[in-house]
């Protein structure tokens, strides 16, 4: 394979807009990436013409199956007023929004265009669960994973037992990156899910004592996170709660040449590196325990970068599954194999630890509409660099951040890194 | 009927007739040796195309699984749901390819007592009706 040691010119974000996440019936895909992109306009310091974008990248994974809706890059481009400029939409499964990224990230390293946006969008929540889980199912191998009965909380799980197994974690483990991420969404006001578990417990008993029901008697996070009627088991060991939701959302960002960043703003964010990889089916991998393709992609964007794992300050990863977390921290250098669940327990990840993981909350409480996760998650390394992330801002700045996004079981794997110099 | 065997191309439907033929087949590269599950036309390992067809033996232990209580529509339809879970694993057989498959014979009630390592045979499960009918890989504790 050939790989470039650096992009052939530098890249840097001026701009990032999301939409808030959630289930919003009222809304189409159009709807929800003209919320993104308008705040992206308003989130340039020195201001633009959006009429000086040159070409579009979207990220979607299947607005056909979630909402009848192909060909999606133009309805977003005209949506916002910019035809006819090129539209492209990117598919990668749920890695679709890193690999938009990418994609602008090498438009304006290449030299072609001056002036990149990149969207994210899937409306996801039309649909009842079961054909929920046959969209997503698609991302998997449907003639030789899916007659298995295997569902994407399935594969993780199965994932998940070959870890426990192992390196001896249990399902509690697990439940650490769960309250966490929570913890963090609860401080996110654009999350789905924007409560923290003892929140989300109070919620429910002080709704059960206002409809005269039958007041939950859990006493500690572990009686309600074991519980099998507020948490029920979806494949064992994954809970509803070790689980990412169904999400409405988008989010965008505007790409420029290094060179030409300080024209829309005095704290742009460089792309000093990005690497991407492919894997074969999660059943034809030797390891069940390890993402290849995040090992590759990640090795290839420090590589780029010229940093490694100790240097970044914070990560945005693909924690569609809390085993999915675990096993990130390890492909990205961040632990050892087997050490990713004992730093979660030990809350090295945690928001004022030492290696905050998913200070957005992550796909778990912030919500994971597929092709707009990946763009969404430089979002959050864009506010927390710029040191605009609020309540949840991380303490002492963040030089060099990175994003992590996954598609299915990591046959697609995309890594970012960003600096603030 | 080795000839007829020898004949077919290394698809899906293929291995989907084999299965319906009670054999588990897989490809073998005639110039590497490497042996392929799910088949395939094209050798990963040497990039050789001339490959033939290979009867698994069958044998095989758990390498990892799950018990899925929300499950795509098919398996839905089958009769499975929250209070008729079922185990979806992979396994790596004898020969050393690794498959996804049903996990027949241990108790989806009891996850915490099924052991990754577990030895394994291969079962071949009808399931559906009528023209929904089809042949699904399974392995037996």
């Amino acid at each position: 394979m050939t790989k470039r040691s650096s992009l052939p010119r530098g890249v840097a974000v001026v701009g990032a807009g999301m939409c808030k996440f959630g289930a919003f019936p009222e809304k189409s895909s159009r709807d929800l990436f003209v919320e993104a992109f308008q705040e992206l306009v308003k989130s340039v310091d020195k201001g633009f013409d959006p009429l000086s974008i040159e070409t579009v990248y979207v990220g979607n994974y299947s607005g056909e199956l979630f909402e009848g809706q192909g060909h999606l890059a133009p309805l977003m481009v005209d949506a916002i007023g910019l035809t006819p400029r090129p539209a492209v939409r990117v598919e990668d499964a749920c890695a679709s929004g890193g690999v938009a990224f990418r994609q602008g990230v090498m438009a304006v390293a290449s030299g072609m265009y001056d002036s990149v946006l990149v969207g994210g969008v899937e409306k996801m929540t039309n649909l009842p669960t079961a054909q929920v889980t046959d969209a997503l199912g698609t991302a998997a191998d449907t003639l030789f994973e899916n007659p298995a009965g295997f569902t994407f909380p399935g594969f993780y799980a199965a994932i998940a037992t070959a870890y426990m197994h192992k390196y001896g974690m249990t399902p509690q483990h697990l439940m650490k990156v769960t309250l966490k991420n929570h913890e963090n969404g609860a401080l996110n006001p654009k999350a789905q899910f924007n409560v923290s578990i003892p929140g989300w417990m109070k919620g429910r008993v002080d709704a059960a004592i206002k409809k005269g029901k039958p007041v939950p008697t859990w006493q500690t996070v572990w009686d309600f996170l074991q519980d099998d009627a507020a948490n029920p088991m979806i494949a064992w060991p994954l809970r509803l709660f070790d689980c990412s939701p169904v999400t409405d959302g988008a989010a965008a960002v505007l790409l420029v040449p290094a060179e030409r960043a300080h024209e829309y703003t005095d704290a742009p964010l460089y792309v000093i590196g990005t690497g991407q990889a492919s894997d074969v089916a999660l059943h034809s991998r030797a390891d069940l325990t390890t993402l290849n393709a995040a090992r590759a992609a990640s090795l290839t964007a420090y590589e780029m970068a010229g940093v490694t794992a100790n240097d970044i300050r914070i990560a945005e990863v693909h924690d569609c599954f809390t085993i999915a977390e675990v096993v990130a921290s390890e492909d990205l250098g961040f632990f050892a194999p087997g050490d990713g669940f004992r730093m979660a327990d030990e809350g090295v990840t945690s928001r004022l630890g030492p290696k905050p993981i998913n200070t957005s909350g992550g796909l778990k409480s912030k919500g994971h509409p597929v092709g707009a996760s990946g763009v969404a998650q430089i979002i959050e390394v864009w506010k927390q660099m710029r040191g605009e992330a609020g309540e949840r801002q991380v303490p002492g700045g963040v030089p060099l951040a990175l994003t992590h996004n996954v598609g299915a079981t990591g046959t697609t794997c995309v890594v970012n890194i960003f600096e603030r110099r | 009927m080795a000839e007829q065997t020898a004949a077919r191309p290394f698809t899906a439907a293929a291995f989907n007739l084999y299965l319906k033929e009670n054999k588990l087949m897989g490809s073998r590269c005639t110039g590497c040796g490497a042996v392929y599950l799910p088949p395939r036309a094209i050798c990963p390992a040497c990039q050789s195309n001339i490959l033939e067809w290979v009867e698994m033996s069958g044998k095989a232990v758990l390498a990892g699984f799950t018990v899925i209580a929300s499950g795509p529509t098919f398996m839905i339809k089958a009769g499975y749901g929250r209070d008729n879970p079922y185990i979806s694993g992979i396994v790596e057989l004898a020969e050393g390819p690794r498959m996804s498959a049903r996990i027949l014979g241990l108790d989806p009630r009891a996850p915490e007592s099924i052991r990754i390592g577990a030895p394994l045979t291969v079962e071949f499960l009808e399931q559906g009706e009528a023209e929904a009918r089809h042949t699904y890989l399974a392995f037996r504790s």
